[in-house]
């Protein structure tokens, strides 16, 4: 009891001494507290995107001493993803929920987090907004960043020119990622075109091998994907004899011969944050982001593919991107119909809220939005 | 399914001996596929005790486990009855994902185009998804009905056009433009929701299904128009000999069926999600085909049994939480449990074939 009093009044001594040391000292108090994580995903734990790499940053916290991680996978979104997360709190003694779905924000997230004010309630992609339970936190990552440096390494190494990208639906955080993608590779070489094809549906395996065969019968010579399983995708470039760009996990395995990078999640990260604020009893960050230089998205392995010259362009773009000196949305900009959506001068840089609605294509894509 | 019409009173030791059966027979089939998921689970390295026990922790154990089942089989029953009804009028009908989906969405519009107090938008909502769920069903009983059309088939490929529909109104014209990265209908205010069940946290959808559960049961067992349902889809033959206008009929059971679909999207949409988003697709519809032949296709039976599968699903949630199984053992279980009870039904056919029929 004497002991619990002392170390709040010891934080709140840190905490006026400045953020810096208080968030340190709070990390290193925490990791004696012992703490149960439930983490749900909507799909298979193995299923070489989305959801693989959130239960890859579940590994790494099961590796964190004094953390227990339970984890429950293929929960619809749906009445049984309030009753999961119930459970895990009820029957397991959670006092961190990790929903990794969109879906699941709301209703679910924020209703049982109304129900159970104790508990932490992490939710990946949600947007927070005040007047919502204080107890749940967001996080994303600004993929597009990565997916520019996948455009910068497909740039270099198409040989015909078109690229090919296999998409799910035309939902805002996508497109800013294949717009992301065709500016890396046309700040290359601006005579490279992006041809993109919306299957329709998060995962369709059969459509989606369907679009990267048409793709490349196209002439397309490298294919990227933003699909919840790149895994078809990437195998079909393989077979075809095609270079492949990879998101989510790492599909590096699955093509040896023509993968070039993917754009990769880095959860721990934002994991670790929740973890640590959750365990130090400090209120926690209602609408968290970063980026490459947080260090919440990566490049995925590099292919052996890639030539030397290719590699050090991505160098190169990664540490201009984390510098600020390149900013992927700035002005002058054209959408794919001839339209300047955002005029010379303008910038938005990777935080930008005003990049959250994007809706168009940019100059050099061909598909529709 | 012309099988599961019910067998008039037949007399002395072979009624006795029919009941026996009865309840012999599913009872026996759900200890063969018990003993069968015991191996298998023994098989991956587990212990069928822990494992056993751990599904009746989860799904039947507690308050919370029991409240955690029972808001898990609301859909269920409704999704059950989509399939048994039609069934009772000799119709296999497989499309109820679609009507669901149908459902929700009608709910969801009507909630947009009605400005009216709570109560009648509640009503409307789901007025305008019965409808909508029994057109598309309905539709498949008259295609069969007047255009020979198998219904299997059409309701099927209607599910799948009804999936398209929905996908293109939902991401286009009915889109909320708030919703960015998940489309979705704009959602309902706070006070259209429906209720909680009082003293709990399962909402009312529980209630509603059971009602119209009970009522579909009644109907069939107890009325002069359940009992020509009967010979209709006992045999359409004899329907026609005796001057009933089989046609309408069929179609009007393919009709109730969508409809208890199209109820499920909406309780779903107006009690759970608040907004029609591609989370109603969530596997009800193909679980309620699940459902209705384990009920043997009876509206009684479907809600213990879409109690049984809710409560496995609630279960399933606790063994991949304590030990690490992976989520489709308890499908596996569920798959056992389908078959178990399909050979069950079998041989409780044979035994009624060899003494003498009683149809």
């Amino acid at each position: 009891m004497t002991h619990r009093i002392d170390r709040r009044d010891l934080l709140a001594l840190l905490g006026a001494a400045g953020t810096a040391t208080w968030l340190g000292a709070g990390r290193a108090l925490a990791a004696e507290t012992p703490i149960t994580v439930g983490i749900l995903y909507s799909g298979s734990k193995q299923d070489y995107g989305y959801n693989q790499s959130h239960a890859n940053a579940a590994a790494a916290l099961r590796k964190l001493p004094g953390v227990k991680v339970i984890e429950e996978e293929r929960v619809p979104e749906t009445i049984a993803a309030q009753r999961s997360m119930e459970g895990m709190i009820n029957q397991d003694g959670a006092k961190l929920i990790i929903a990794t779905s969109f879906g699941y924000f709301d209703p679910h997230v924020l209703k049982i987090a109304a129900k159970y004010p104790d508990v932490t309630f992490a939710h990946c992609g949600g947007i927070w907004k005040p007047g919502m339970p204080e107890n749940v936190g967001t996080f994303y990552g600004y993929i597009f960043s990565a997916q520019y440096l996948s455009g910068i390494l497909a740039g270099h190494m198409s040989k015909s020119k078109k690229l090919g990208v296999v998409a799910a639906k035309p939902t805002p955080n996508l497109i800013r990622s294949i717009n992301a993608f065709a500016l890396a590779a046309r700040s290359v070489d601006p005579g490279i075109t992006v041809q993109v094809i919306f299957t329709g549906e998060w995962t369709n395996p059969v459509r989606e091998a369907e679009s990267a065969t048409s793709l490349i019968d196209q002439g397309a010579d490298v294919i990227a994907c933003h699909v919840d399983s790149p895994k078809v995708v990437v195998e079909t470039a393989e077979k075809r004899g095609v270079m492949s760009c990879g998101y989510h996990s790492s599909q590096a395995e699955l093509a040896p011969k023509g993968y070039l990078t993917g754009a990769e999640w880095n959860w721990v990260v934002p994991y670790t944050d929740f973890l640590d604020r959750t365990r130090a009893r400090q209120p926690l960050e209602h609408y968290l982001r970063g980026g490459l230089a947080a260090d919440f998205v990566k490049t995925g392995p590099i292919g052996a593919v890639v030539t030397p010259a290719a590699r050090a362009a991505l160098e190169q773009t990664r540490a201009k991107l984390i510098s600020g000196e390149t900013v992927i949305f700035s002005g002058p900009l054209k959408d794919n119909k001839g339209n300047v959506v955002i005029p010379a001068g303008t910038v938005h840089k990777e935080n930008d809220r005003a990049l959250d609605p994007i809706n168009y294509l940019v100059d050099g894509v061909t598909g529709q939005a | 399914m012309s099988a599961t019409a019910t067998s008039p009173p037949a007399s002395g030791g072979l009624a006795l001996g029919r009941a026996a059966y009865a309840v012999l027979l599913p009872v026996a089939a759900i200890l063969v596929a018990a003993a069968a998921f015991a191996i298998f689970v023994a098989l991956y390295g587990r212990n069928p005790v822990e494992v056993f026990t751990t599904i009746y922790l989860g799904g039947f154990a507690s308050t919370f486990a029991w409240q955690n089942t029972l808001s898990r089989a609301a859909p269920l029953i409704l999704a059950g009855l989509a399939v048994a009804i039609p069934a009772r009028a000799g119709m296999i009908i497989i499309g109820g994902e679609g009507a669901l989906a149908f459902g929700g969405l009608a709910a969801a519009a009507t909630y947009l185009a009605l400005p009216a107090p709570p109560l009648v938008v509640q009503a409307a909502m789901m007025f305008a998804a019965v409808l909508t769920g029994g057109l598309l069903i309905g539709l498949a009983g008259w295609l069969r009905q007047y255009r020979g059309i198998n219904e299997t088939i059409s309701s099927l490929l209607l599910s799948y056009l009804a999936l398209a529909v929905f996908h293109q109104l939902v991401e286009g014209p009915l889109r909320d433009p708030g919703s960015l990265d998940k489309p979705a209908t704009a959602p309902l205010a706070p006070e259209v929701m429906l209720p909680a069940i009082p003293g709990t946290d399962i909402h009312i959808g529980l209630a509603i299904s059971i009602a119209v559960a009970l009522l579909a049961f009644a109907f069939i067992r107890y009325t002069v128009w359940g009992f020509t349902l009967r010979v209709v889809g006992g045999s359409a033959k004899v329907g026609r000999m005796i001057g009933l206008p089989v046609n309408r009929w069929i179609t009007g059971a393919a009709f109730a069926g969508g409809a208890m679909a199209g109820l499920a999207g909406a309780v779903e949409v107006a009690a759970v999600q608040g907004t029609a988003s591609s989370s109603l697709i969530a596997g009800y519809g193909t679980s309620g085909i699940l459902v209705a032949f384990l009920s043997r296709q009876s509206p009684l039976a479907i809600i213990p049994v879409a109690i049984l599968m809710g409560g496995l699903q609630a279960s399933g949630s606790l063994l991949q939480r304590r030990l690490d199984l992976p989520d489709a053992s308890i499908l596996v279980f569920q798959g056992l449990l389908f078959v178990a009870v399909l050979v069950a039904d079998a041989l409780g056919q044979s035994f009624r074939d060899k003494n003498g029929g009683g149809r």
